[in-house]
């Protein structure tokens, strides 16, 4: 366990799903001392969670999540679980923590690879238990949750709800329903397009035969989910039609939403909500590099591809990090399609009651932030997003109800321990004194 | 403190119950198996969590005693005690 150490590394790379394992790999390959950093107790992020074990589930992702871990202890990378970067003291130094304690981590290249979370929309009853991201549920499944013969409906936008859809239904699950807020016609041309890839209509040929039964909506979205302590049953729009469903679980997500609150603490500059890099996925800030979802929503084969040319780029392999950029071209127009096909419709604006709670922290309700004009002034008058999420849920929500612009982030990006951050400026200063 | 022994399965205490969980479950499993709550929000609701990957901080509780902890980030381990954060 890290107790109040100082670790230094040549790359460092900060998430370990897999953009920052292509990355970590393809530097430490280039014999560089590498170390890579997860909040969660095991590599391989949200999408490869649990796959090393899971010999049941798709087995093209677990083949391709143990090659990239066989790479990275082959290469002699340093993987650090568990720890969560919460601050920049100074330029050039992280502090992390885990459970136990801190350190701090420095380094020559920094290669960002924060992933994505879920876009979480407002609607009455969705802060009943039970009520989880799709992502979310399936994490849990994947962490032991028994699912056989419990009842799921899954709602929201995007490729993950089929995903998910799939895995808990070869874990034992019933779904009566997929909703999906996209029309036919975006989901179509969708279908369409996906000939340009033929490996996502494999993906996509083998996920049909696993949702085979299941039946799934178009044009549908969550009304509202009732219960008392728990969840009980969930109103769906149906293509205009209203029907209540009986279920024990709702896991709705709305596409994802990339995690740039570290690239904006180091001060990286963003372009249309995403961390702005060049072609060597260099950010605006020298020695930081920014890799996958950060930079754009495009699933795990962009990740991987963005991934390697930062690890390449990082160790001035320049050359090898450039024959990477058709690949990344091609997964490039299919992040766009995504973006596309998976728009969120204005009807889901009108979702939330004026007492539905938008800020699940500080429940703040949305009638009192109808009353405000800027998140800043919401912030300020009702505590809307100074939990301890820090508005990482009811962010992308505000963004799309009222169209307020993300405010500025501030130290620290997550909630640290007191002793964390008054020890290491002690230990700083002490540093500065005897330099 | 007694580690997990090799065995299938772990016994934690939630809110003072006896819950057995698969082993490698994440403390979150465990609230969600015993039908607890994690936490209690400002307004008194229930809460339990939400996105599965320490991001939400919905799913923090109390565990021997140390406040505030992501569940979901934690692996149960033999002879826990969990608490419901109020």
């Amino acid at each position: 366990m890290i107790r109040e150490t100082q670790l230094h590394f040549e790359v460092l790379v900060i998430g370990g799903g897999p953009a920052g394992m292509a990355a970590a790999a393809r530097a430490a390959e280039c014999d560089v001392r590498v170390g890579i950093v997860d909040d969660n107790f095991k590599l391989g992020g949200q999408i490869w969670r649990g796959q090393s074990e899971d010999k049941t589930s798709d087995s093209k992702q677990s083949t391709e999540a143990s090659k990239w871990v066989e790479r990275l202890s082959a290469a002699g990378v340093t993987s650090l679980c568990g720890l969560r970067v919460v601050h920049q003291p100074v330029a050039g130094v992280l502090l992390a923590e885990n459970l136990d304690g801190f350190c701090e981590l420095t380094y020559e290249k920094l290669i960002l690879a924060t992933g994505a979370r879920e876009r979480f929309l407002p609607f009455p009853g969705w802060t009943l238990p039970n009520v989880m991201g799709a992502g979310g549920l399936q994490a849990m499944v994947k962490c032991g949750l028994p699912i056989r013969g419990k009842r799921v409906i899954v709602a929201g936008t995007g490729p993950l709800l089929l995903a998910v859809a799939a895995y808990l239904r070869e874990h034992g699950a019933e779904i009566p329903l997929i909703s999906e807020q996209a029309s036919w016609g975006n989901l179509a041309r969708f279908g369409a397009a996906l000939l340009g890839w033929p490996a996502k209509i494999i993906q996509g040929v083998q996920l049909k035969r696993s949702l085979a039964g299941i039946p799934f909506a178009a044009n549908s979205w969550p009304l509202a989910a009732h219960g008392e302590q728990t969840l009980k049953s969930v109103t769906i729009s149906r293509a205009g039609r209203v029907e209540t469903i009986p279920c024990d679980y709702l896991a709705c997500g709305f596409h994802l939403v990339p995690n740039i609150e570290l690239p904006l603490l180091l001060g990286c500059a963003l372009v249309n909500g995403c961390v702005q890099v060049d072609d060597f996925q260099r950010t605006t800030v020298a020695s930081i590099f920014c890799t996958g979802e950060p930079t754009s929503i495009g699933g795990v084969e962009l990740a991987l591809v963005e991934g390697q040319i930062a690890g390449l780029a990082s160790v001035g392999r320049t050359a090898e990090a450039r024959a990477l950029f058709g690949e990344r071209h091609k997964a490039r127009r299919f992040a766009q399609l995504l973006d596309r096909t998976f728009r969120l419709r204005p009807e889901l604006r009108s979702l939330p009651l004026p007492e539905t709670i938008v800020c699940r922290c500080e429940d703040v309700s949305h009638s009192r932030l109808r009353e405000h004009t800027s998140w800043r002034s919401a912030k300020l008058h009702t505590r809307c997003g100074m939990g301890p999420c820090q508005g990482r849920i009811c962010g992308a929500a505000l963004q799309f109800l009222f169209k307020w612009k993300p405010d500025s982030v501030r130290p620290p990006v997550f909630p640290a321990r007191v002793e964390t951050l008054a020890a290491t400026a002690g230990e700083l200063n002490c540093n500065t004194a005897k330099g | 403190m007694p580690s997990s022994v090799a065995s299938d399965q772990v016994t934690l205490t939630v809110n003072g119950a006896p819950v057995v969980v698969p082993f490698a479950a994440t403390v979150a499993v465990a609230m969600m198996i015993a039908g607890q709550a994690c936490r209690t929000s400002v307004n008194g609701e229930p809460r339990g969590p939400l996105c599965g990957m320490g991001i939400c901080f919905e799913c923090r509780v109390t565990i021997d005693g140390k406040v505030h902890c992501r569940s979901c980030q934690v692996l149960c381990e033999q002879g826990m005690e969990v608490n419901t954060e109020k």
